[in-house]
């Protein structure tokens, strides 16, 4: 992330052509001209984000549903999302969600990364494309695309994994291997993109360390432990929050998938919203679960902020 | 190393580098194979769903599975288009991400333009709480943004789909640090010229901020393209959805569409953005790498 700092010490004050102010009617059109410049998105932002989230906040309130007088019924709303226990238990299935798709996504995404990146490769270009592909096909397009796959009576995979000795059943319909299915989707989806961002990384890595490196005499996993692994910090933090954010926010693949079953076992918060707002059409309570979600995602971020800032700090 | 080998026999030396070649041309060529198996393995689903789609029906149920159909067929194409209004569903797409990809670069490289380029006060502020907003999930505003909609009128429209998306904040962060990185000497030598900052923008920042754009717009497009929960919140009529919701609300929970019908409607969903990548691949995944999202 590049951003522009302002130089330390007095002011450079550019003259009016340069966008400093000049005299108080070109002050007045720049100040027009800055206004048209921004006025487009900033409405629409204003409108269809800053507004909703205003909205939001107070709707989570009362027991709107769409219909008649809407009631304030202060934290019940609150109240029942940490007491109901389907709720809760949709909440903790987020966790686990997140809990297992952050690390792997990481892992599949740095290892295919590192493997492409090597010199010894032939056809880099070609793979990097290929792999890149799962990321412009639909999560919806994707999940049922595995859905046949993994089917219990037509599906190749099954099939192949049975003539190897491997009886996985219906996996879509086992309340233990359904989130872990639903996760495999995810993270086949979207390695490809955080792979490309692991790539960039490793392309800033100053090829002067592995030499120094391999003139100290380390090889393979200690050049990776030792240079590798260090450099890629903040790459690995950044592809660790987005990834995080991501997994709080999973809806397709699990509404094509598994439509949160069996019995609740890939309900998520979103899936929540969705059913609570759009079809129980409970807007005041879908409306307190989606604070609760804005809530730990930005808690998330601070803590990703923070990490980032003191990195920075220890790295000047 | 190379003292080693100029050390030895001329002929002795000839065939430690012949060795040596050859060993590293049998890695590089092993290596090659295994990540060959590895990609053939994740690209599994995508094999699947272009082979399935060429299948009858009576194939893609069959037991044991093939992998490869043993009559090609184009049976499940014409049923896609004969059992669902396809084309319609294609045409909205093409509406809503098209038109969302439009809008949302025109407002967003105006307003990245401002904040690169235009020192104003306030300036950092706006870009921190954009950033900021950037955080905050789309899910969390649906309901407001519903209402909003509703109240509007605009519930199974274009303007619901579209309106609502026409600027993000991640397009303006993302352009605003492309534009940052320009060289400042064009558009101030253009400016002591008598330039007026539309014109700054139009001639000399846009045409030099292509590869940027590009990123973007692909970005939007499949984004919205490919998004789920957005149409089917914003169309109850299924002949506003889009490709990706129309599959969906078919299959739903206890879907009995054939799985061979499906695929090929998947096939179709997924051709134009594929094309569109393969076109500019390149430069797209450059762009990702080192524009901005570090």
């Amino acid at each position: 992330m590049t951003t522009t700092t302002s130089r330390p010490g007095r002011r450079y004050r550019p003259p009016a052509q340069l966008g400093g102010r000049g005299p108080v009617g070109a002050t007045f059109r720049r100040r027009l001209t800055i206004v048209g410049f921004l006025a487009p998105a900033l409405v629409i932002l204003g409108v269809f984000v800053g507004w909703p989230m205003v909205s939001a906040l107070r709707l989570s309130f009362t027991d709107a549903s769409g219909f008649g007088q809407e009631k304030w019924v202060g934290l019940d709303n609150y109240v029942r999302v940490f007491t109901d226990s389907d709720i809760v238990r949709s909440i903790g299935n987020t966790a686990l969600y997140a809990v297992l798709f952050t690390p792997v996504a990481i892992v599949v995404a740095l290892v295919l990364a590192l493997l492409i990146n090597s010199p010894r490769l032939p056809f880099r270009g070609f793979f990097r494309t290929t792999l890149f592909l799962p990321f412009i096909v639909s999560l919806a397009v994707a999940a049922f695309a595995w859905s046949y796959l993994l089917d219990p009576q037509i599906g190749l995979l099954n099939y192949w994994l049975q003539a190897l000795g491997v009886r996985i059943g219906n996996v879509l319909q086992d309340p233990v291997l359904a989130m872990p299915t639903v996760v495999l989707v995810a993270v086949w989806k979207s390695f490809g993109f955080y792979m490309v961002i692991f790539l960039a990384g490793l392309q800033e890595i100053p090829t002067s360390l592995y030499e120094a490196a391999q003139l100290d005499g380390a090889t393979g996993w200690k050049r990776f432990t030792n240079v590798t692994f260090p450099m890629l910090g903040n790459t690995m933090a950044f592809v660790g929050i987005v990834a995080l954010i991501a997994a709080l926010q999973a809806f397709d693949q699990i509404y094509v998938l598994t439509g949160g079953g069996p019995y609740r076992s890939t309900q998520t918060i979103v899936m929540e919203i969705y059913s609570s707002g759009f079809k129980d059409l409970e807007l005041g309570f879908a409306s307190a679960l989606s604070y609760v979600l804005l809530i730990a995602t930005l808690l998330l971020s601070l803590v990703q902020f923070l990490f980032f800032g003191r990195r920075a700090e220890s790295a000047s | 190393m190379s003292a080693v080998v100029s050390a030895a026999r001329p002929v002795e030396r000839d065939a430690v580098r012949i060795r040596a070649r050859r060993r590293e041309r049998v890695i590089r060529w092993s290596f090659f194979a295994a990540f060959l198996v590895v990609t053939i393995a994740i690209m599994l689903p995508v094999i699947i769903i272009v082979l399935t789609a060429f299948k009858p029906v009576s194939e893609v149920n069959a037991y044991p599975p093939t992998l490869l159909p043993t009559t090609w067929t184009l049976d499940n194409f014409a049923t896609i288009f004969s059992d669902l209004p396809f084309l319609r569903l294609i045409g909205n797409s093409v509406v809503f991400a098209g038109g969302v990809t439009v809008f949302a670069l025109a407002f967003d490289s105006l307003a990245a333009y401002a904040l690169a380029r235009l020192d104003f006060r306030g300036n950092r502020v706006l870009l921190v709480v954009i950033i900021a907003s950037l955080m905050i999930p789309f899910q969390a505003t649906l309901i407001p943004i519903y209402q909003l909609v509703s109240d509007l009128g605009w519930v199974n429209t274009f303007l619901g789909l579209i309106v609502p998306r026409a600027a993000d904040a991640f397009g303006i962060f993302f352009l605003r640090q492309f534009f940052v990185s320009l060289p400042r000497d064009l558009d101030n030598a253009a400016r002591i010229d008598g330039a007026s900052e539309w014109r700054i923008f139009r001639s000399i920042v846009l045409p030099n901020a292509v590869p940027a754009l590009l990123t973007l717009a692909i970005f939007t497009f499949v984004n919205n393209w490919n998004d789920l929960l957005w149409p089917l919140v914003f169309t109850t009529d299924s002949e506003m959805g889009t490709i990706t919701s129309g599959l969906t609300l078919l299959t739903g929970p206890g879907g009995i569409i054939p799985q061979g019908v499906m695929m090929a409607g998947s096939l179709i969903a997924v051709l134009p953005l594929a094309v569109m990548f393969l076109l500019v691949q390149r430069r797209f995944i450059e762009s990702v790498a080192s524009t901005g999202l570090k």
